[in-house]
């Protein structure tokens, strides 16, 4: 038994190098770029094809361009490229729009406390999203609103108050219903609601006759205080009962009272309060701004009236159903164009005579009402994607229909469809451009109005403009869809089975 | 059974009852809608009288008064402010349907582009998709308009490419004139058309007795295109050309299309193509790899495969989005108002400004595009319903 046959080998063979077509460099062009023929033609094609769009566009952008000058002077110069001078002196314009320059810190603090709000929500490792996104959902419009109008607004404050005041009464009036249960909380709550009711009644009756009693105090009407201190008393009752249940029942309800008592008053003192800011009309206002202060107001706007007519769509009620169909259909049927159109001509002559609104608010009202149908779309595929068993699961653990909502369906749908929303401020954020066409100066309208400044007239002026808004809108969308991707993928790999 | 109901439904207090409780808040929406409506309308009313105007269509049949740089039936400034909304209705479907044509032939090249397994094309192609559509579409149209074809020369100075000039003023192409018996023409068309349906027919009959195919796809196309043709040669060939002339100072004769209908043209069906071709490429990715794989091992060539598994299936997924991506192009060609094509809405908006009566045109614009985009989505239903699979 010897070895001795020569072709049995002794020794692994060695380890050859693959061809060097099929790895590397050279590897990845073959299998890419030259397969075959026919696309190794469409390689070359594309190559030289590609070369003419970047040497044409750097060339314009960046080599032949204008970098430096005071005014149109430095642009005409014969084939000279993009007039990146204008830009310069354009630019804090088409941020800021005609806002008063020594006023724009303002506009500043609301973005740079916008981005402070947002960032942290983005980002799905940080905590208190539930705290962060009611601060961008409520405080931050009411800052914004106050900074860039300048507050101090001028509306009845004692009426206001007393409409809160009155309202909390009839509210407190319906206390004991949440503490004992609807059949106890009737009960209990009797005497109040019947106070409450009598006083209700006294207002409208006061409204529709005239009643004539003696005046008690001065400027004020008998009927109205009467009404008033029966109300007082109702709420009073209400507060009774509750606090009668024992602080463990009572609490949450009663902090729940006077924290939504308290914001109302706050608002209102906020939004009356006088910090000495000067009065920004919003005809002044532009560019960017502009299109943030829309863009943001829809899509503010459309998350709660969206989830609503999205319910309201799968809603087994046929007039709430019907309606949602109704409104979501409408507003998704027309163009943006119409509805812009429709908000500054039509809304006006639906408005109380002698009411009117300015221009910004009208449109804001229109790309509510739009960007909500579009919405409840979104919200709608998100609902759709929850599996019957959920709804089903909640109603036989005996939950009713809007804590299964607010418990189980939506905080399940609201996830999936994070993407979806984000996708529709992209849409929302584009759109905006429109309210050029109505006269408002959005960060298109503003680049474009600027054209016409004689002091930097020339060729490139425009394509320079063009240019730099195509790219500003384009880095903002771009950066929002990749964010809506990489949300899609960390939600897919939960979903995975 | 009933028992037990009984006792449940007597222990049931009304108030949480569902059936009370879906009636007492259908109750108040319908009070709430009429309450709304009814103070919609005093306001309306009361604003109208304030304004000394009155609520209807009479300025339908009066004379416009202006004139409109292009219009598809005949149209003079003394024609009626009904017909100038006509003229504005046929551009937008003139506009809507070149768009719809266009953006359907860029976006399903660049989607099967951004398929290709060759990497220079692919990303070409998505370069191409993720720039334009993060770009607001009226921002391109401004573009195209005042960038594009605005800083063109002038008539004097048209590019020429073979009887096609191409200037600031738009483009002026040759048109045919049709003459004598023409008509042979539309004849042959109509042969061409009942030979490929009939060709067909006898294609698929043949296939079915004998399992030989034919191409009848190619061979009914080339019936199609040549039959008329014939109908014309046959007939003496009596189509005569009508070229653009260049006059003292600008070109005359021919067709000329305006710059405003080239940049909305092209900026529509440049947009719209950057969707339609995620549409196609999501379409095409979605049909399985089991299915190619399996119609490989059934002995299936390559583009046999291509033709008769992945693009049936792929284009059950594409038409619904697609149809929408068709209404969207729709109503986005009302952006024409910008650069001054005259389509609906801006004609609406212009007689809107000389009548002031903003209710009826809004209705008007309403009524044609909720109609559209209706018709759209019957038309989405009627092929879900037609194409749905048929699952055990």
């Amino acid at each position: 038994m010897e070895h001795s046959v020569a072709y049995v080998r002794t020794e692994d063979a060695p380890i050859l190098k693959p061809p060097a077509n099929l790895v590397g460099v050279r590897g990845w062009v073959m299998a890419n770029l030259f397969p075959n023929w026919s696309n190794s033609i469409l390689t070359v094609v594309a190559a030289l094809f590609t070369y003419w769009v970047l040497s044409n566009v750097l060339g314009w952008a960046i080599f032949r361009a204008t970098w430096t000058g005071e005014s149109r002077d430095a642009c005409i110069v014969e084939g000279a490229g993009a007039c990146w001078p204008f830009v310069q002196a354009k630019f804090a314009q088409w941020i800021y729009g005609f806002y008063p320059i020594d006023q724009r810190w303002r506009v500043n603090v609301c973005f740079f406390v916008g981005a402070a709000a947002l960032i942290p929500l983005l980002m799905p490792s940080l905590p208190y999203k539930k705290w962060n996104a009611l601060f961008l959902l409520f405080a931050f419009p009411l800052l914004a609103l106050i900074l860039l109008t300048g507050g101090h607004f001028s509306f009845g404050f004692g009426a206001f108050i007393s409409f809160v005041v009155q309202f909390l009464a009839i509210v407190a009036a319906f206390l004991p219903l949440t503490v004992f249960g609807i059949e106890n909380g009737i009960k209990s709550a009797k005497p109040g609601l019947i106070l409450v009711a009598l006083g209700l009644v006294l207002r409208v009756l006061s409204y529709a006759f005239d009643i004539p009693l003696p005046a008690i105090l001065d400027g004020v009407s008998t009927t109205y205080l009467i009404a008033l201190l029966l109300m007082l008393a109702g709420g009073a009752w209400g507060l009774l009962q509750v606090l009668g249940a024992g602080p463990q029942a009572s609490r949450p309800v009663l902090r729940a009272w006077l924290s939504g008592g308290v914001a109302l008053l706050l608002v209102a003192i906020l939004l009356k309060w006088d910090f000495g800011l000067e009065y920004v009309e919003t005809s002044q206002w532009g560019g960017l701004l502009v299109t943030l202060v829309v863009a943001i107001t829809g899509i503010v706007f459309s998350l709660p009236v969206g989830i609503l007519l999205a319910l309201g769509r799968r809603s087994n009620m046929p007039i709430v159903k019907y309606f949602s169909i109704g409104f979501i259909e409408i507003w998704r049927g027309v163009p943006l164009i119409t509805v812009l159109f429709m908000a500054s001509y039509m809304l006006p002559l639906f408005l109380p005579p002698g009411t009117n609104f300015d221009k910004l608010t009208r449109v804001l009202i229109g790309i509510a009402l739009f960007s909500s149908a579009y919405m409840a779309e979104v919200v709608r595929g998100g609902l759709q994607a929850i599996p019957k068993g959920q709804i089903e699961a909640a109603q036989a653990l005996g939950l009713p229909y809007w804590s299964t909502m607010n418990l189980i369906v939506l905080p399940q749908a609201l996830r999936i469809v994070i993407p979806g929303i984000v996708n529709s401020f992209i849409s929302l954020f584009k759109d905006t451009t429109l309210v050029t066409v109505v006269g408002l100066y959005d960060l298109m309208g503003i680049v474009i109005a600027g054209f016409a400044d004689a002091k930097w007239a020339s060729s490139q002026t425009a394509p320079t403009g063009y240019f730099t808004a195509a790219l500003l809108f384009w880095v903002f969308c771009f950066g929002m869809s990749r964010y809506s991707q990489y949300v899609e993928r960390r939600l897919n790999t939960g979903h995975k089975r | 059974m009933s028992a037990f109901d009984e006792t449940r439904t007597s222990r049931i207090p009304f108030w949480n009852d569902p059936r009370t409780r879906s009636i007492a808040v259908q109750l108040i929406m319908v009070v709430a809608l009429a309450a709304v409506g009814y103070e919609l309308y005093v306001n309306a009313s009361a604003n109208l009288a304030k304004l000394g105007k009155t609520f209807g269509f009479d300025f339908w049949d009066k004379s416009a008064g202006f004139d409109i740089s292009q219009s598809l039936i005949p149209y003079t400034s003394s024609s009626s402010y009904g017909t100038a909304i006509i003229v504005g209705f046929l551009n937008t479907l003139l506009i809507a349907g070149f768009g719809i044509l266009f953006a359907t032939v860029i976006g399903f090249t660049v989607g099967i582009m951004r398929l290709s397994k060759n990497w220079l094309i692919s990303r070409i192609a998505t370069v191409y998709v993720e720039t334009i559509r993060n770009i607001p579409l009226l921002l391109q149209i401004f573009i195209w308009y005042g960038a594009v074809l605005k800083p063109l020369p002038g008539p004097k100075q048209a590019i020429n490419v073979g009887g096609f000039y191409l200037s600031n003023r738009g483009l002026n192409m040759p048109s045919p004139i049709f003459e004598g018996a023409a008509w042979m023409g539309l004849v042959g068309l109509a042969g061409g058309i009942v030979g490929a349906i009939l060709l067909r027919r006898w294609a698929r009959a043949r296939q079915l007795a004998t399992g030989e195919a034919f191409p009848y796809i190619s061979v009914g196309l080339a019936l199609v295109v040549f039959t008329p043709f014939l109908g014309l040669v046959l007939a003496g060939w009596p189509v005569a050309w009508e070229v653009p002339v260049m006059g003292a100072f600008q070109l005359s004769g021919g067709v000329t299309v305006n710059p405003e209908f080239i940049a909305l043209l092209i900026a529509l069906s440049v947009y719209t193509a950057s969707f339609i071709a995620e549409i196609v490429r999501a379409g095409i990715q979605a049909v399985s790899h089991g299915q190619t794989e399996a119609a490989g091992a059934l002995g299936l060539r390559q583009t046999l495969i291509t033709r008769l598994v992945t693009i049936p299936q792929a284009m059950r997924i594409i038409i619904p989005p697609l149809a929408s991506q068709y209404l969207n192009l729709t109503k986005n060609s009302s952006l024409a108002v910008a650069i001054a094509y005259p389509d609906l809405v801006a004609m609406g908006g212009t007689v809107l400004n000389q009548t002031g009566k903003a209710i009826e045109i809004v209705l008007i614009w309403m009524i044609v595009y909720l109609t559209l985009s209706l018709l759209t989505s019957s038309f989405m239903n009627w092929y879900n319903s037609r194409m749905k699979l048929v699952e055990r």
